[in-house]
């Protein structure tokens, strides 16, 4: 069974107040079901309705119609199970880096040991490379800095799922690249099942077991899923001499388009996975 | 070009004052002649500029007893007011009922003048002490209140999205989200309170007749040493000044925190 299950999630927003308001239809019609360990991305253009999925699944907001399942139960708000990495870091500047990691581990695990909670706090900082930046606030950081700061804290809270909204698009290239590589190796090592959210095919290509399309909104829904039938680890060099790279970056890139899926899709649309190899 | 910038620095405020004091010098000698002159002011004050510690009774201490007095009355209204304004200033900020409901009495309350509390602290309380007390709270309270509720209301919803992914109790988010998140506009209304309890000190004394640089400075008006209106009027400026200042220090430090 799958671990998180979601059917026929709708979203609208009203604009205006006060009687006139127009309701603008943002999401409609979204089905995901995804497995656990599976590394899921969802890419789609600025402005697609990207936040307000991965909202909707931490349960910041709440869906018009449609239910999500974590593990066989409808979520219900908000909760560390869904561990959330935003896309502006969302760290603390009051708190130094471990503090901030630390308020995971505290919130999560109270009944922990104060001793056990330092030592899990420091176990994720190490797991994103920061040991040495331990106590520097957020503001003495790089956005690179930051960004593994946030990867640190979403891992502390060892949620179910792990739900990323864009997180490396606020950072230049070659750092954006050296932690692309760096989320795979965490990944490798936790095997947490990842929702995440991009505008990057490359970058989905790099990370994901299987992405998906979101058309533009209004009533954005996803496109039939594109599964990267190749190995983890991946490294960029290894991964654009391959076929499949370049067939996956083009099914993306016409799904995207929102052009008529070619007649391999096609099969996709009545259920079935399409498979690139 | 930096030597410049620090000349300037010194020798500009310098000139500022030297045109101030030959403003005042003018003004004693053709327009009022009551007014005592800087020099004369000087001549008159020394005893309490140079041995600013003596006393010889309640009503005729050295400059810096009168303005420890003002001083440590002005800290207990700071006190009392910050104490009462910065809760009532989160309850603003959070909860949009009690906003409505209150922010009406509030923005009526705040532009009344020490000067028409005072009386009704005397009428409430019976006694001078307390109604300078309550009126110094009262006046200097809405800076604390107005610039909480600010800031608890421009909180950024990523910060308080993370107490909720956290799942953080409502004490645990006021403690390590809410208040680190307001301190910087806590710190300001503190400032400005502080430049407000130390203005409506004067008024409380003077009404009052408490012993401190506003009692004194209305107690030589009607003894008519004139100058000393003005060592007190200078005392009361120079020591706002330094308040101001220090707080500044303070409320910079949280900035950046």
């Amino acid at each position: 069974m799958a671990l998180l299950e979601i059917t026929g999630l709708s979203k609208n927003f009203r604009r205006g107040s006060r009687g006139e308001s127009a309701v603008l239809p943002v999401l409609r019609d979204i089905n995901l079901s995804i497995d656990e360990n599976e590394f899921v991305c969802i890419i789609g253009r600025s402005g697609a309705g990207k936040t307000t999925l991965i909202s909707l699944i931490a349960g910041l907001i709440e869906p018009d119609t449609g239910s999500i399942l974590l593990g066989g139960q409808a979520i219900c708000g908000p909760g560390p199970d869904r561990g959330v990495i935003f896309q502006n870091y969302s760290l603390l500047p009051w708190l130094n880096v471990f503090e901030n990691v630390y308020l995971a581990v505290d919130a999560v695990a109270p009944q922990l040991a104060a001793g056990e909670k330092r030592r899990r706090a420091e176990h994720y900082i190490e797991l994103v490379n920061l040991g040495a930046a331990m106590k520097k606030y957020p503001r003495e950081l790089s956005g690179g800095m930051r960004q593994r700061v946030a990867v640190a804290r979403g891992l502390a809270m060892d949620p179910q799922v792990l739900l990323l909204d864009e997180p490396f698009s606020a950072l230049d290239a070659l750092t954006r690249g050296s932690l692309q590589e760096e989320l795979a190796r965490i990944w490798m090592e936790t095997r947490k099942t990842v929702v995440m959210i991009t505008n990057d095919i490359d970058e989905a290509i790099l990370l994901a077991d299987t992405i998906y399309t979101l058309t533009s909104a209004p009533g954005a829904t996803l496109g039939p899923p594109i599964a990267i039938d190749t190995q983890h680890p991946r490294t960029r060099t290894q991964l654009t001499g391959q076929p499949i790279y370049q067939k996956a970056r083009r099914e993306t890139l016409r799904l995207l388009a929102g052009g008529v899926a070619d007649p391999a899709s096609a099969r996709a649309k009545n259920g079935a996975t399409l498979v690139l190899q | 070009m930096e030597k410049r910038i620090d000349a300037n620095a010194l020798i500009l405020p310098l000139l500022g004052v030297s045109l101030m004091l030959m403003i005042w010098t003018a003004i004693s000698l053709k327009v009022a002649p009551d007014l005592p002159s800087p020099l004369k002011t000087w001549q008159e004050s020394q005893q309490y500029i140079l041995n600013p510690f003596f006393k010889d009774g309640e009503m005729n201490q050295g400059i810096l007893r009168f303005a420890f007095l003002s001083l440590v009355r002005v800290a207990k209204g700071f006190f009392l007011a910050i104490v009462i304004g910065t809760p009532l200033g989160f309850l603003l900020g959070l909860s949009p009922k009690f906003h409505q409901a209150f922010d009406p009495v509030i923005q009526v309350l705040r532009p009344i003048s020490p000067l028409a509390w005072l009386p009704l602290g005397l009428v409430i309380f019976k006694q001078s002490e307390p109604a300078a007390l309550f009126t110094i709270a009262l006046c200097a309270m809405w800076p604390t209140v107005i610039n909480t509720a600010m800031g608890v209301r421009s909180i950024g919803t990523e910060y308080l999205n993370v107490g909720r992914v956290l799942k953080l109790s409502p004490m645990k988010t006021l403690r390590k989200i809410m208040i680190p998140a307001t301190l910087p506009f806590m710190f300001t209304g503190y400032r400005l309170s502080l430049g407000m309890a130390w203005l409506v000190i004067v008024a409380a004394e003077m009404l009052t007749g408490s012993p401190g640089l506003g009692g004194f400075l209305w107690q030589e008006y009607n003894s008519l040493v004139y100058s000393h209106i003005l060592l007190s009027v200078l005392a009361i400026g120079l020591i706002g000044f330094t308040l101001d200042r220090l707080m500044g220090v303070v409320e910079r430090r949280f900035k950046t925190a």
